[in-house]
C-alpha cells in the first residue's frame, strides 16, 4: 500500500456483522459471479465473449452443481440474451446477465426495452474496446454507449466493488419508486482478470438487505397484463419517459439511503462519487473504473512533493450525480477529466457531464482540461498523468474558447505503432 | 384411439364460443392474421402470455386499450422466440422454487408475421427450437411487410408485385425470388409439431392447435392471413382469397408430428392458379397490360411439382392443371 493512501476507496467499519469470510482472492469475473449467487438470483441468461465469459462459467458450473437455485440458459446471441431477461424480469424472477463491447452493442436494442418495461434486471458489463480494429482491451466506449439507455450505471475500481455494487444495484433498481435495470461496469483485463481480495458477505444477512423482488405487475394467469403495448401518441410516449428519467434520478437517494445499510451490515458504504485527498486540493483529476487506482498512486506521489494533487472518481454514472461532482470540483483551480473512450469529432464523453455539473457555480474552477486516454487498454502510466496534473498546474497558456484535449500517447509507443504500420505496409 | 376421434373439433359448429379478443380494435378490415388469432386463442384458451414480434399485430394492442383477456409482450422485431423462452424458464423457475402457484402458469405463444418468422427473426426462433422450448409459435403469413406498407420478404411469392418489387418495364414480373420453405427449415430442427393452417378451414385449423397442444417442446404454426390492403381485394374476401389459395394448391394445409409430414387436406382436383393471382391487384401485372403467361405457366408448375411429389409421398391421386 502507498503511503498516505487512506483506504481502498470506501469508509471500513470495524466488524461489520454479516462477513461471510475474512478476505478471499478473486478476479473481478469471480466476484461479479459472487455477486449474482449471493443475491439469490432466478435466473442467467447468457451468452460468450471475452473477457466476460468466465462469470458465465462460474455461474453455470455453480448451477449444474447444485450451489446455486437457479437456471442458466445459454441463449443464441447477445439481443436474445437480454430479450430474455427481461422477459423473465416481467414475469417476476430477478434476472442477472453478463457480457461485453460487440456483444451490449449486439443487444442494445433491447436495454431500452427492458428498461422502458421498467424490469430491473442486472447486467455486468466487461468493458473492451469497440471494433474496428477488433480488440480484447478495455475502454468505456462500449458501456457509455448505454449511456442514455435508461439502465442506471455504476463503475467498479475494485473486485470488492464489482460485489457490492452487484447487491446495492439489485436493491437500488428494484426498489419500487425506481424499477429500472442496472449495469456495473468493471474494465476487462484490468480488472476482470485480476486477483485481489474480497469480503464475502454472508447469503442470509445479504438476504436481509435485499429481500425477494416483487414485481408490481408480472405475467400471470389469473391477472392477465400488457406490457410494451404500442402508444402511437408523443403525449403518452413523452409522459413514460419522463417518468423513467424521474424514477432515474430518484435512484441517487435510494442508492445513497441503501448503501448506508449496508454499510452497517457490511462494512463498506459507497457514494456515488469517491474523493481522493480532495479536501485541500487545488488540482484535481477526474477518473472513473480500474484506471481510477493509478490516479490515486499519482496523487499521492505529488503530495509527497507538496502539490496539492486530488481525485474525484464517478462510481455511479447513472443517475449522474452532479451534485457530488458540483461539491467536489467547485473552488478548485483546475480540473482534469480522464474519458477513457472517444467520441470522434468530439472528444470524451464524460467531459461535458463534468461541465455541465460546474457551469452554474460562481466558484467553478476556470480551466477544465479534457483528456482522452487508455484506449483499448492502452497502459496509463505515472508520466503520463503526472505531465496531465503539469498541464493543470501551468494552466491554458492563455484562455482560449475551449482547452485543446490532450490526448495521451507517449513518444515511444507511437514510434512503436509507426514501426507496425511500417511493417504492415511491407517496409520496416 | 385416432387424434381424430379425441377432438373436440369436427364441424364448424364446433367453434368455441368464448371469444378472448374484444371487437373494434385497430387493424385493417379483414384482416386474415386477426382472424388466426382469434381461433388460436379460442383452442388454448385465456391462461397464455402473447409474446410478440413488430409487425401489423403490434398495433392491435394500443394503449390504453387492449382488445386481449390474455397477456401481451410486445418484445422487438427480432427475438420474441428469446421472450417465450424467458418467460417460459421464469414460470418454470417460480413455480419450482414455490414463489408463485402452479395455477398461474401460462402457455407461452409467439406471435409474428412473415418478416419476423423468415428473416429477422430465424435465429432466435431455431434457437427456441435447438432447446427444445415448451411453446407456441404462430406466424401470420401475409407473404410481405405488411405493417410497413408492404414491401418484400422472403415469404413473398413469386411474381408479386410489393412497393419494394414494383413491376418496371425491366422488370416486368415483380418479384422474381422464390418463397423460403420455413415448414421445411423448421422440420430439420425436428420440433414435436409444425402444421400450416388457414382460417378457411377452421375446423382443420382448430384440431391442428388442438393437436400441438398436447406435445411438449416447440409447436410450430403458420398460417396464411390473407391482407387485403396488400394483395388488393375487397375485405369480405379474405376467406374466399384463402381457400382459393388452397384450392389451387398453392397453400398446401399439412403437418409434420415429430418430423412426419401429412397433408390434412388432399384436393383431388387442383384449380387453375390464374383464379387466384387474376383475383388480387398484386399480380395484375401478370394479366395486364398484356398477360404474362410465361410467369403464370412458372407458378402453375412450381404447384403441380410439388403435388406431384405429394401424390408419390402419400400414395394419393391428384389431377394437376395443364398435364
Amino acid at each position: 500500500m502507498l503511503q498516505g493512501m487512506p483506504s481502498q476507496g470506501y469508509y471500513t467499519r470495524k466488524g461489520g456483522e454479516g462477513v461471510l469470510s475474512g478476505s478471499t482472492l478473486m478476479t473481478g469475473n469471480l466476484a461479479a459471479a459472487w455477486g449474482a449467487r449471493l443475491a439469490g438470483v432466478d435466473y442467467v441468461p447468457a451468452y460468450p465473449i471475452t473477457p466476460q465469459t468466465e462469470i458465465i462459467e462460474t455461474i453455470a458450473k455453480w448451477v449444474r452443481l447444485g450451489q446455486m437455485k437457479g437456471k442458466l440458459v445459454q441463449m443464441d446471441s447477445e439481443h436474445s440474451m437480454l430479450t430474455a431477461a427481461g422477459s423473465a424480469s416481467l414475469s417476476g424472477a430477478r434476472v442477472f446477465t453478463a457480457t461485453s463491447s460487440q456483444g451490449l452493442l449486439y443487444g442494445l436494442e433491447m436495454l431500452y426495452n427492458i428498461s422502458g418495461w421498467r424490469a430491473p434486471i442486472l447486467l455486468v458489463n466487461v468493458s473492451r474496446g469497440l471494433a474496428a480494429p477488433i480488440t480484447l482491451e478495455p475502454d468505456h466506449n462500449d458501456v457509455l454507449a448505454a449511456r442514455d439507455s435508461g439502465f442506471l450505471q455504476f463503475h467498479a475500481e475494485t473486485c470488492q466493488e464489482v460485489l457490492d455494487l452487484i447487491l446495492l444495484g439489485y436493491r437500488v433498481a428494484e426498489d419500487r419508486s425506481v424499477l429500472l435495470p442496472a449495469i456495473v461496469n468493471l474494465d476487462g483485463f484490468y480488472l476482470s482478470f485480476t486477483r485481489e481480495k474480497v469480503e464475502l458477505p454472508k447469503m442470509d444477512t445479504v438476504s436481509t438487505f435485499l429481500p425477494e423482488y416483487d414485481p408490481p405487475a408480472p405475467l400471470r394467469a389469473t391477472k392477465p397484463v400488457s406490457h410494451g403495448a404500442t402508444v402511437l401518441s408523443g403525449n403518452l410516449y413523452s409522459y413514460f419517459r419522463y417518468r423513467m428519467h424521474a424514477a432515474s434520478l430518484e435512484a441517487s437517494e435510494v442508492f445513497r439511503k441503501a448503501s448506508a445499510e449496508y454499510g452497517g451490515l457490511f462494512g463498506r458504504e459507497y457514494e456515488a462519487t469517491e474523493g481522493y485527498m480532495l479536501q485541500d486540493a487545488e488540482y484535481v483529476i477526474v477518473m472513473s473504473n480500474s484506471f481510477t487506482t493509478i490516479g490515486k498512486q499519482v496523487v499521492a506521489k505529488l503530495r509527497e512533493r507538496g502539490v496539492a494533487a486530488g481525485l474525484l472518481k464517478l462510481r455511479m454514472l447513472r443517475p449522474f450525480p452532479f451534485d457530488d461532482v458540483a461539491k467536489s470540483l467547485a473552488g478548485r483551480r483546475a480540473v482534469a477529466v480522464f474519458d477513457q473512450n472517444l467520441s470522434p469529432g468530439f472528444g470524451g464523453i464524460l467531459y461535458p457531464e463534468i461541465l455541465a455539473s460546474l457551469y452554474h457555480k460562481k466558484n467553478r474552477p476556470q480551466f477544465v482540461l479534457p483528456v482522452v486516454g487508455g484506449l483499448g487498454g492502452k497502459q496509463l502510466t505515472v508520466q503520463e498523468l503526472e505531465r496531465v496534473f503539469e498541464s493543470l498546474r501551468n494552466g491554458p497558456p492563455t484562455f482560449p474558447d475551449r482547452p485543446d484535449p490532450m490526448y495521451l500517447m507517449r513518444e515511444d509507443e507511437f514510434d512503436r505503432a509507426k514501426r507496425n504500420i511500417a511493417i504492415a505496409s511491407g517496409g520496416g | 384411439m385416432t387424434v381424430e376421434q379425441q377432438t373436440r373439433f369436427r364441424t364448424l359448429k364446433d367453434i368455441p364460443t368464448p371469444d378472448y379478443m374484444s371487437p373494434g380494435g385497430s387493424l385493417c378490415a379483414g384482416c386474415g392474421g386477426l382472424l388466426a388469432v382469434r381461433l388460436f386463442h379460442k383452442v388454448l384458451g385465456p391462461n397464455l402470455v402473447w409474446v410478440n414480434a413488430a409487425g401489423c399485430l403490434t398495433v392491435m394492442v394500443n394503449y390504453p386499450y387492449v382488445p386481449l383477456k390474455s397477456n401481451w409482450l410486445y418484445t422487438a422485431f427480432a427475438s420474441a422466440p428469446a421472450g417465450a423462452q424467458g418467460v417460459r424458464d421464469a414460470f418454470d423457475i417460480l413455480i419450482q422454487k414455490g414463489k408463485i402457484p402452479a395455477e398461474e402458469d401460462v402457455k407461452v405463444v409467439v406471435l409474428t408475421g412473415d418478416g419476423g418468422a423468415y428473416d429477422i427473426g430465424l435465429q432466435s426462433t431455431s434457437g427456441a427450437m435447438y432447446r427444445n422450448l415448451d411453446f407456441y409459435y404462430l406466424c401470420y403469413d401475409n407473404q410481405a411487410y405488411g405493417n410497413t406498407g408492404f414491401q418484400v420478404s422472403s415469404a413473398t411469392p413469386i411474381g408479386s408485385a410489393t412497393a419494394t418489387t414494383p413491376p418496371t418495364p425491366s422488370e416486368p414480373g415483380g418479384n422474381m425470388f422464390k418463397r423460403k420453405d420455413l415448414f421445411e427449415i423448421w422440420r430439420a430442427h425436428k420440433p414435436p409439431y409444425i402444421a400450416t393452417l388457414s382460417s378457411s378451414f377452421a375446423v382443420d385449423f382448430l384440431r391442428k392447435v388442438e393437436k400441438g397442444s398436447k406435445m411438449k417442446g416447440p409447436k410450430l404454426f403458420i398460417s396464411l392471413a390473407g391482407c387485403p390492403t396488400g394483395w388488393g381485394y375487397d375485405p369480405r374476401e379474405t376467406i374466399r382469397e384463402e381457400k382459393l389459395a388452397v384450392d389451387t394448391g398453392i397453400w398446401p394445409l399439412k403437418e409434420a408430428v415429430n418430423g412426419e409430414v401429412k397433408h390434412t387436406y388432399l384436393p383431388r382436383a387442383l384449380k387453375p392458379v390464374e383464379e387466384y393471382l387474376s383475383t388480387q391487384a398484386r399480380y395484375e401485372h401478370l394479366f395486364r397490360p398484356t398477360k404474362r403467361t410465361e410467369v403464370i405457366r412458372m407458378i402453375q408448375n412450381d404447384v403441380n411439382n410439388y403435388w406431384k411429389m405429394v401424390s408419390k409421398d402419400e400414395n394419393v391421386e391428384i389431377r394437376l392443371v395443364g398435364e
